[in-house]
């Protein structure tokens, strides 16, 4: 059971400002319905520029209902240049504090919020997501300039910690050795990377595990989905890659021969020629 | 008004029976004796095991000298899968499924970081396993498949009468998980040819610290507790007297209730589960209705989560529990679901209700009245398909 304050509590059996507001000034959409929360935040402006009127909806678990809630009083009377320094951390300790696994409930307030300001300066939101960076954390679409900028935000040192305030890391893990790379980045530690490699050479491993990942997912998966099928990469050893199949692949006989001609193809295609597909054992 | 509180969590830990605290009590007391001593004090100690050995074994159609009590359901399973592995050290294959609890399920996956070869079988969107998968699977090396009797999450059963005809057939043992089956379903092992099965005192009315593991006369074990004689040698440690006479006295209680729990607790589960789906709107349930737990019921309420629903819900006095990722502590949702296919939709807003022979008619009645305006509730603050879902109502 989460150890949730009073205040969280009470701005989640009673929650302010929920709904939406007609013709809003800025509207700021954040998270997916696939991630397990999702916050809609919008704000009307006076005449002087300040926040007259906040509304929120959200779907999700009770500290992120809280957050946003939260959020909606604390920008209810700033101006935007006001309301654009709220840090995730301001909203967790109006709440007085979040358990840490929650904290991306306050990263998710302030990423509403910064696009719904994005939004009522006619920025382009689209433009903003990819001033953003580009994404690390698959499971839960977080990028790299989010990582960082909540590494900076909250001196935050191990990939665990990332974990808790922006749920980068939490699902497949894949992402944990990119996630360290960004710690040690902000942490100033000297990082080994290989030297870029002339053209025609060999591709770095990281180089070689982005372009496998990469072609799984906008080459192989799209065709296993047509199908009712998934394929999930487990692991990657030299030139072999373990992937597992999922959903109807799982069950289907011919998904070795899906596997042998289709993916290894596709990767070889792809990626190398040396790629071997095998499905790995669970 | 005042809160009624209704408990619909009987699937993560069960109330202590009123007679199964009253039949421990003694040995806490007066009985306090250790049964491995040579005084007064051992033999009514000694006796009150052989009595409650014969109450388990009586549950389960098995001879009391196949029935070893542990600490928990977690030890049994350790120990039964463990245990096996290191009495046939020429095999080296594991068969278990994507859905079992994690006691067996990070147990082999540790092994198979160790030297073993697992096959974790997949389940359809039913939450069934494929027999012929199973078949296929089996080969000369595979010394254990661990298969649960019933799902935890969803309450399905697993055909083990088959799978342990087909599995004995290739030579390898079968150890069930039946934590969740012992006490709400018939387990007659006279025809069921499992080898090694768990059950958890407290999922069935005993208290929490104690477990069974029955081992079949004749199966290859070998211990995990190594120490003093106790339990012949299968499991060493003083044995937890008070506990193994309430898990004795729980196992009568539900080998009387049997039948209890498949006609009246069937009923309240079947009209909970048909009032939610017609007044909560846009809800599912999880699972294979007809082979299910007559205790269970995992409902999916779309466009809502399941941490925020439990949170509304025990602020009303009911206790239930969820799928959803924020409730895990790993951000990651049920490994169950998932493994059905449960779309993400679906699985972020699963609420499981698990009732039992303390559950009333008005407790239903008042889950119900409780559950609907929460998900209207909630489906209101939701950016997500609420409009046009009221306003087809």
């Amino acid at each position: 059971m989460w150890d949730y304050t009073d205040k969280v509590k009470d701005h989640f059996y009673h929650p302010r400002n929920v709904g939406q507001i007609e013709k809003p000034d800025g509207v700021g959409e954040e998270g997916s319905l696939a991630c397990g929360d999702s916050l809609r935040l919008m704000f009307k402006l006076d005449k002087n520029g300040r926040i007259a009127e906040a509304r929120f909806q959200t779907f999700g678990c009770g500290s992120a209902i809280a957050s946003a809630s939260a959020l909606t009083e604390m920008i209810i009377g700033k101006t935007l240049e006001e309301a654009e320094k709220i840090t995730n951390q301001d909203i967790a300790d109006y709440l007085g504090g979040l358990p840490v696994e929650k904290m991306h409930c306050s990263v998710m307030g302030r990423e509403a919020l910064e696009a719904a300001i994005a939004n009522s300066r006619g920025e382009d939101v689209e433009a903003l997501r990819a001033r953003k960076g580009h994404v690390v954390c698959e499971c839960f679409g977080v990028t790299d300039n989010e990582i960082v900028r909540v590494i900076k935000e909250n001196h935050l040192k191990t990939v665990e910690e990332v974990t808790n305030f922006t749920k980068a890391g939490g699902g497949c893990r894949r992402c944990h050795p990119q996630i360290e790379n960004l710690i040690a980045g902000v942490i100033g530690i000297e990082q080994k990377q290989e030297a870029a490699q002339p053209p025609g050479k060999k591709m770095s491993n990281i180089q070689k595990i982005k372009l496998i990942e990469e072609t799984l997912e906008n080459e192989i998966k799209p065709m296993l989905r047509a199908d009712g099928g998934d394929i999930e990469l487990i692991d990657i050893e030299g030139d072999r890659v373990m992937v597992a199949l999922r959903g109807m692949c799982s069950s289907c006989p011919s998904s070795q021969l899906t596997l042998k001609q289709y993916v290894e193809s596709k990767l070889r295609e792809f990626v190398s020629e040396d790629i071997i597909v095998e499905e790995a054992k669970p | 008004m005042t809160i009624r509180a209704v408990y619909a969590d009987n699937n993560a830990t069960t109330r202590v029976a009123a007679e199964v605290l009253e039949a421990m009590l003694p040995f806490f007391k007066e009985q306090f004796g250790n049964p491995s001593s040579m005084h007064y004090l051992a033999k009514p100690a000694e006796q009150a095991i052989t009595k409650a050995r014969e109450q388990v074994a009586c549950l389960l159609y098995a001879d009391p000298s196949e029935i070893v009590f542990t600490s928990c359901g977690t030890e049994s399973d350790n120990a039964a899968i463990r245990g096996v592995l290191s009495a046939l050290p020429h095999k080296k294959h594991i068969i278990t499924t994507r859905v079992e609890h994690p006691a067996v399920r990070n147990v082999c996956q540790y092994l198979g970081k160790n030297g073993y070869r697992v096959t974790e079988l997949s389940v359809d969107k039913m939450g069934q396993i494929d027999l012929d998968e199973l078949r296929e699977t089996l080969d000369d090396d595979t010394a254990l498949v661990s298969i649960m009797w019933a799902n935890n999450e969803t309450g399905v059963i697993f055909p083990v009468r088959e799978i342990a005809d087909m599995v004995k057939s290739r030579g390898a043992l079968l150890h069930c998980d039946a934590v969740q089956a012992a006490g709400k379903l018939p387990i007659d092992l006279r025809v069921v040819n499992v080898d090694l099965l768990s059950i958890s005192g407290h999922k069935l009315h005993a208290p929490k610290g104690i477990g069974v593991l029955y081992i079949r006369k004749g199966t290859y074990f070998s211990p995990l507790m190594i120490g003093g004689h106790q339990e012949k040698g299968r499991r060493a440690g003083t044995e937890n007297v008070p506990y193994i006479v309430g898990l004795g006295k729980a196992c009568e209680l539900a080998f009387e209730h049997m039948e209890e729990e498949q006609t009246r607790v069937k009923a309240l589960r079947d009209r909970l589960e048909k009032e939610l789906l017609e007044k909560a709107l846009d809800a599912s349930v999880n699972g294979d209705p007809a082979n299910r737990l007559p205790n269970t019921t995992s409902i999916s309420f779309k466009y809502i989560e399941g941490e925020a629903i439990l949170l509304m819900l025990s602020a009303e006095g009911i206790a239930a529990s969820s799928g959803s990722a924020c409730t895990s502590g790993s951000l990651e949702p049920s490994h169950v679901l998932r493994a059905m296919g449960v779309p993400f939709t679906r699985v972020h807003g699963s609420i499981r209700f698990s009732l039992s022979r303390y559950n009333s008619d008005e407790d239903i009645t008042y889950i119900v009245e409780k559950m609907v305006p929460t998900a209207r509730r909630l489906r209101e603050i939701s950016p997500f398909g609420r409009d046009e879902l009221y306003a087809a109502k």
